[in-house]
């Protein structure tokens, strides 16, 4: 996890409130943990757990034509598997929100998680996705907010990529110790 | 195994079950001809593509609009893409959720080739039942018709239907395919004009 003092998914976590978000679906990861935890205590915030990520994506498409706003939470990896999901929101023009945790490109370990890693940003924008990168710990909340107002006010899919920088890697050799 | 029902038929006598609370939602194909044939009305969102998302759209819709009912109508082989769906949904229930499967065992769009419930060695009921999903149904005759319909409007959810239809090559009755119009009509008869377009 991070080094740094800043308790940023507290922040994201108030930003989520403030923009109305009452929707989280998720397939959990490590960067997220924090966050989803701020989310599970929160009686406004209802959480769910997907068994992959395209269900996410189509039920946060579903929230939106119900009238609500959701975010999806997922990891690099996960974004490989959300691509022909996203045709829905892209052509009728449904806000998407989405919070990424990078693998695979700041000192990763492990080999496997290089290719969705490096592919993600090339991936979302073929896929019509804007993208907001963060690789400081006090840029995430804003630009949660950013991404929040970009999506529902601008009627986008966004995805806020934050960085291995802040969330820092795993050292193999000391995890096998 | 496919069974002896008409899909056209069985989606007709179904949708005379509805009323303004009730939204129904079509997976790709077959499912959103059936479902325009039967009437076309603003509460219906028909998905053209995303393939496998159909239970998981109507979810959503369902979380956010807890006082309506929604029926998602799908085929077995987007149902099959996304089974899933029936764990995620299993285990944050809505009661106002039933996914209605019309399996004819087959790719209808494709050519027709055999899904993986054609012969019978998978069952989609059965893999929601073991899922956790609430109340599971396999319908095969007419005189189910009536269940059907129980199942569908009025069972605490989550319900998954699964009604046996025969692969019959229908005429495709086409609805509204533009998603922005889609989205905007069904948004502005649930929510009103004004809450839609804020």
């Amino acid at each position: 996890m991070t080094d740094t003092k800043l308790d940023w998914p507290a922040d994201v976590h108030k930003v989520l409130r403030d923009e109305g978000i009452t929707e989280v679906a998720m397939v959990p990861d490590a960067g997220h943990s924090r966050l989803i935890e701020l989310c599970e205590g929160d009686n406004d915030i209802s959480l769910v757990t997907m068994t992959t990520e395209e269900e996410g994506i189509h039920m946060l498409s579903g929230v939106y034509l119900g009238g609500a706003k959701g975010v999806m939470l997922l990891q690099s990896s996960g974004v490989g598997n959300i691509m022909n999901s996203l045709a829905m929101p892209n052509t009728c023009r449904i806000p998407i929100l989405m919070i990424v945790t990078m693998r695979g490109e700041w000192g990763e370990f492990n080999s496997w998680q290089v290719p969705m890693g490096q592919g993600t940003p090339g991936c979302l924008e073929a896929m019509g996705v804007r993208v907001l990168r963060v690789d400081q710990a006090e840029e995430i909340a804003p630009a949660v907010k950013a991404a929040s107002r970009l999506a529902f006010d601008g009627q986008q899919m966004v995805a806020v990529l934050i960085s291995q920088k802040v969330l820092g890697f795993k050292d193999f050799r000391e995890l096998a110790r | 195994m496919s069974g002896g029902l008409h899909r056209r038929d069985l989606v007709k006598e179904l949708v005379k079950g509805r009323d303004k609370n009730t939204l129904m939602l079509s997976g790709l194909g077959s499912p959103c001809w059936d479902l325009n044939n039967a009437g076309d009305v603003p509460e219906n969102f028909y998905i053209w593509g995303a393939m496998g998302g159909a239970a998981m759209i109507g979810y959503g819709v369902a979380r956010a609009q807890p006082d309506k009912r929604v029926i998602v109508l799908t085929g077995d082989g987007e149902m099959l893409m996304g089974m899933g769906a029936f764990a995620s949904i299993a285990n944050f229930p809505v009661r106002n959720l039933a996914i209605v499967v019309l399996d004819n065992g087959r790719f209808g769009e494709t050519g027709g080739q055999k899904t993986h419930t054609s012969t019978g060695v998978t069952d989609l009921a059965g893999i929601a039942k073991a899922s956790g999903i609430a109340t599971t149904a396999t319908i095969t005759q007419e005189s189910e018709i009536a269940k059907l319909k129980e199942l569908a409007f009025k069972t605490p959810g989550p319900v998954v239907a699964v009604a046996k239809v025969q692969y019959e090559k229908l005429k495709f009755v086409l609805p509204a395919n533009s998603g922005g119009y889609l989205k905007d009509r069904f948004r502005n008869a649930i929510l009103g004009v004004d809450r839609a377009q804020m």
